[in-house]
């Protein structure tokens, strides 16, 4: 589904990324981790355009993400994508949030795109607040709608940017819920964060970067139970130690 | 001694004299400001492309824009124009032309400030839900860049309307031109000129007040 073929990225005479390669294949749940500054949130970004690269390419369902002639537009609008802010619209509506990208770049009709919509908030158990503006709902709230927009748009795969760092710790559960449901029914994810419990859950492998390069890319109970690499067992007896 | 004396102030000197010409100010101030904003804010996103050869003569244009005196592009314009099409365009097209074309300069810098304020993640999330560029700019960017920045386009609305007054350099009907014309004709220079500036200050305070309103609706939604 998603093939990451020797990546590399500079930002100016910087190095980000350095020959990076993994693949996740359809209904895989990968988790990526690491120190911060390590290029994971780099990577992800990589994989739908939005980030550029200098080396390397990648392919989502065969297609190129590196070749110019690549219609990056309809290659994002089926791989949906959760930030770490939530990014949701905060001049619409919740109701509008979800629908606004079907209509515009699915064409869907709007009566249409609000029905998928509700269905989707109500999935994640918001469906009370669709007349609401972002503003108006808790964190936990805002990235709960932020994944069912993403859904919207009946993606083939998602991608998750640290999607529980910003969130007041009660509210973490509640979005990794959603997560856990998605990742049960089979969707085809890649998501960077530090919540090893989730890797641990639902997780099929897990990759640790370090400086920009991968530096394990195991099965999360290899990874978990024998790190092969210096830094990783490093870095999980820092987070799991309490 | 001072003795003012406003009785010659009659309905009929105002539908005569004063009328036409707050209307031409009026219409000279609404047109150089949705033209300007427009003008403006496409100035802004060619200075925010990244792209030296949108960049470059955006910057041009801003810049020589905010370094000449209004009163001076006015007249330039007045005076060029005819030279270049031929024929006379008349104080009135020429003025509302001058001003849409100078206060686009204006409104761009507003603008361009109001675009850098939304966080670059509102960007990357209309892209990645397959916005194309124009779609991201028009449906995320541009109405939250336009809301956050209503309060500093009136403002520089407000100034506008005081700025029209310019028009006299080439002799355009406008609001002041108006009282000018009946304080000659009755001869009564200190009254018309008084109550000229007492309108337009309740005109260009009443707008301020409102926009103070405006700011505090737009903080709290916020």
């Amino acid at each position: 589904m998603i093939e990451i073929k020797n990546i590399s990225k500079w930002y100016g005479a910087f190095r980000v990324l350095t020959d990076c390669t993994t693949q996740v294949e359809k209904g895989e749940v990968i988790v990526v981790c690491g120190p911060s500054g390590s290029g994971k949130s780099t990577l992800i970004k990589c994989v739908n355009g939005l980030e550029a690269f200098q080396q390397g390419d990648i392919f989502v369902n065969g297609t190129s993400v590196g070749d110019p002639k690549t219609n990056l537009p309809k290659l994002r609008s089926h791989v949906g994508m959760v930030f770490q802010h939530f990014e949701l619209f905060p001049h619409m509506t919740i109701t509008e949030n979800l629908s606004i990208a079907q209509v515009k770049v699915l064409g869907r009709s709007r009566d249409e795109a609000n029905e998928r919509g509700m269905k989707l908030l109500d999935r994640v158990g918001l469906k009370p607040h669709a007349h609401k503006h972002p503003g108006q709902l808790s964190g936990g709230q805002q990235q709960r709608v932020a994944i069912a927009r993403a859904l919207s748009m009946d993606p083939i795969c998602m991608l998750f940017d640290e999607p529980t760092s910003a969130l007041d710790p009660e509210m973490v559960n509640e979005v990794l819920d959603v997560m856990v449901q998605l990742a049960h029914e089979g969707m085809t994810m890649m998501v960077v964060t530090h919540e090893m419990g989730f890797a641990r859950k639902v997780s099929d492998r897990v990759i640790f970067m370090d400086q920009g390069s991968i530096v394990e890319d195991a099965t999360k109970e290899d990874f978990f139970g024998k790190p092969r690499s210096e830094r990783a067992q490093q870095f999980l007896s820092k987070i799991l130690s309490h | 001694m001072l003795a003012l004396d406003f009785a010659f102030f009659t309905p009929e000197l105002i539908s005569g004299y004063i009328v036409k010409g707050f209307i031409f100010s009026l219409q000279l101030t609404l047109v150089a400001m949705v033209g300007g904003i427009i003008l403006g804010t496409l100035l802004a996103l060619m200075r925010l492309s990244g792209r030296p050869w949108l960049v470059m003569p955006a910057a041009a244009y801003v810049n020589t824009m905010r370094s000449i005196p209004l009163v001076m592009v006015i007249l330039w314009f007045f005076l060029l124009i005819p030279l270049v099409i031929g024929k006379p365009l008349g104080a009135e097209t020429s003025a509302i032309i001058t001003f849409t074309l100078f206060e686009a300069a204006y409104y761009s810098e507003i603008m361009r400030a109001g675009i850098q304020s939304i966080s670059r993640g509102q960007v990357a999330a209309g892209y990645a839900l397959g916005m194309s560029y124009r779609q991201t700019m028009g449906l995320i960017v541009l109405p939250q860049a336009f809301r956050n920045m209503l309060p500093v386009l009136l403002t520089q609305t407000i100034i506008l309307f005081q700025d029209t007054s310019l028009v006299y350099a080439i002799g355009a009907y406008d609001l002041l031109k108006g009282f000018e014309i009946a304080g000659k004709n009755f001869n009564r220079p200190v009254e018309t000129y008084l109550v000229a500036a007492v309108l337009y200050f309740i005109i260009s305070f009443s707008l301020s007040m409102l926009v103070r309103k405006l700011q505090q609706r737009i903080a709290i939604v916020r």
